[in-house]
């Protein structure tokens, strides 16, 4: 249901590094879930809204108070690498 | 004096220290040795001293607390690799409404990763083993909290309930479990799995503790735009009777494959009981059940592959060195990511790309409006719906972590009130085969009130003795 191609493109859209030893164990597992939850496609939905949120969430916005927020070293506290004033990483480029 | 302490609900420890019959150091310390000795990896995390606390309803009460709240200053894991040693800047809602009422935290609790299992096997700092039966699973994602207070290792613990996580744990430990109306229990600083879904409440020994814990956690919260006012107190409940009372069982559903024999006949007789209680047992159908499994197995992975792109190396966490900004993202996931969240990650991610969002996460959340208007539908004309919590008791350990399906049908009761967003309670209904049964029982949004009186006039009637886990587990 699900091959190696399509397999790679998704795990590249979810940032996730599948090694080659995983990929046909990953594809048939994906593959018997996606089977599986293929269930409702049998279902007549024809009419009926989606619900993406259980209760009302409109109207709540809190006022436009400014109030403190975390200081800038208890921000950066729990980070692998800091540089100065901010997170750092390697280069999109590579070394 | 120590088993005098051991055998006091929250409430009656609360009391207690109120009155002035019992110290507040006392009991904490009685827990706190009591965890630090835990032998079923119930915990993550125990406290080495008391922590400071308030004056209030709870003042005193030690609290377990499952990973996935932040908790400032104290690890806070998640269940994951990907987050081990993590101590956040600040303390989820949920945690910090609890310390205020004067509840003090004894210990952070194991789970499954990122509360994504059944059996608390998912977790990156190994399995829990059940009090009842060592061999075999507490139950999860909630297993930590569920076997801390089942082995009385904690009076009551906070949990989190997804699909299930809550009342599933509770139901195979042998204790009660509140999952609340969605938005009734502030989300903020609880790490996030499927946003719509996630709901947190208590796990505790009896019915009373669960509603004294759940007075102090519901309320609106400028720090989550989806909580809630709760339109009334929560109260004490007192309930000996049903009278009046009309319950629903979805026969169909209960009486369908893969319901063990025992866990039916456990079922049937708290319908009796029911019954003698006064209440009125009808028959209803959930005819979209079935397919509400597949659904949230749909919603909840689409939902956590979008919350959980936030691990990536840069902030928090695990970082894996790479010489280039993209290998440092997916390598770091990939080592710090275990395969249950993997798996679901790369499902919501397909069920979301392009070409196949109709298909799967627009036809999930249609049936989500059809499983939400079957149960408003019944809740016209029952004031509740009963089922059993799990199709089956605790299962063995490693029984079903290669079939990540079976694995999923463990929620296949509780899964339509968190689809609905619906309050539902498990309450022990006996053993079969020398293991604990759950009852679920569920009402419409904010009957928390009704669903406890409910719960507690059975419990009453049931009389279930936990009490035979506190002895040999620790």
């Amino acid at each position: 249901m699900i091959d190696r191609d399509e397999l790679l493109h998704v795990a590249r859209l979810a940032r996730l590094a599948l090694h080659e030893d995983e990929l046909e164990t990953t594809a048939a597992e994906l593959s018997t879930i996606l089977g599986h939850v293929a269930a409702i496609e049998g279902l007549d939905l024809e009419g009926v809204e989606p619900t993406a949120h259980i209760g009302d969430v409109s109207d709540s916005l809190r006022a436009d108070h400014v109030r403190p927020s975390l200081a800038r070293d208890v921000a950066l506290a729990p980070a692998p690498a800091i540089r100065d004033d901010g997170f750092l990483v390697p280069s999109p480029q590579g070394e | 004096m120590a088993s005098d302490v051991q055998s006091l609900s929250a409430t009656a420890a609360a009391e207690a220290i109120a009155d002035g019959g019992l110290a507040r150091g006392e009991l904490f310390e009685h827990y706190r040795r009591r965890a630090a000795a835990d032998k079923l990896n119930a915990f993550t995390w125990v406290a080495d001293v008391e922590p400071a606390q308030v004056d209030g309803a709870l003042s005193g009460v030690p609290l377990a607390v499952k990973d996935l709240f932040c908790t400032e200053g104290i690890p806070s894991q998640a269940g994951s690799k990907i987050l081990a040693g993590y101590c956040p800047p600040y303390t989820a809602t949920a945690v910090a409404n609890l310390e205020a009422a004067g509840a003090v935290v004894l210990g952070k609790t194991n789970q499954d990763e990122f509360a994504m299992g059944s059996s608390n096997e998912n977790s990156a700092f190994g399995p829990v083993l059940n009090p009842w039966d060592h061999s075999r699973v507490p139950g999860g994602s909630s297993g930590g909290s569920a076997a801390a207070v089942a082995a009385g290792l904690a009076p009551w613990a906070l949990g989190t309930d997804t699909g299930g996580s809550i009342r599933q744990p509770a139901a195979l430990c042998g204790i009660v479990g509140l999952k609340p109306t969605y938005g009734a229990v502030s989300r903020y600083g609880m790490i996030a799995f499927a946003s719509s879904l996630d709901s947190a409440g208590p796990l505790t020994r009896d019915v009373a503790d669960a509603a004294l814990c759940y007075r102090h956690l519901v309320g609106r919260d400028g720090n989550d735009a989806t909580s809630v006012v709760f339109p009334e107190p929560i109260e004490t409940p007192t309930s000996e009777r049903l009278d009046g009372i009309t319950i629903a069982v979805p026969t169909a559903l209960v009486e369908g494959e893969g319901i063990e024999p025992g866990v039916r006949q456990s079922f049937e007789a708290s319908l009796e009981t029911a019954r003698s209680l006064g209440a009125t047992i009808i028959d209803c159908e959930i005819p979209s059940a079935r397919y509400a499994l597949s659904a949230y197995y749909v919603i909840a992975p689409a939902e956590a592959s979008s919350n959980l792109a936030r691990f990536d190396g840069v902030r928090y966490g695990l970082r894996v060195e790479e010489s280039n900004l993209d290998a440092m993202y997916t390598e770091t996931r990939h080592d710090g990511f275990g395969a249950e969240v993997k798996r679901r990650i790369l499902i919501g991610t397909y069920a979301l790309s392009s070409g196949y969002y109709d298909a799967y996460y627009g036809r999930a959340q249609r049936v989500r409006t059809l499983v939400a208007r079957e149960l408003a539908a019944i809740f016209e004309r029952a004031d509740f719906i009963v089922t059993p919590t799990s199709p089956t008791v605790a299962f063995g350990l490693g029984d079903r972590i290669a079939d990540p399906l079976s694995m999923y049908l463990s929620d296949l009761f509780t899964i339509p009130m968190s689809l609905a967003g619906t309050p539902a309670i498990s309450i022990p209904s006996g053993l079969s085969e020398g293991l604990p049964v759950g009852l679920q029982i569920c009402g419409p949004a904010f009957s928390e009130n009704r669903i406890l009186g409910a719960a507690h006039a059975l419990e009453q009637a049931i009389g279930f003795d936990g009490s035979v886990t506190w002895g040999g587990a620790s």
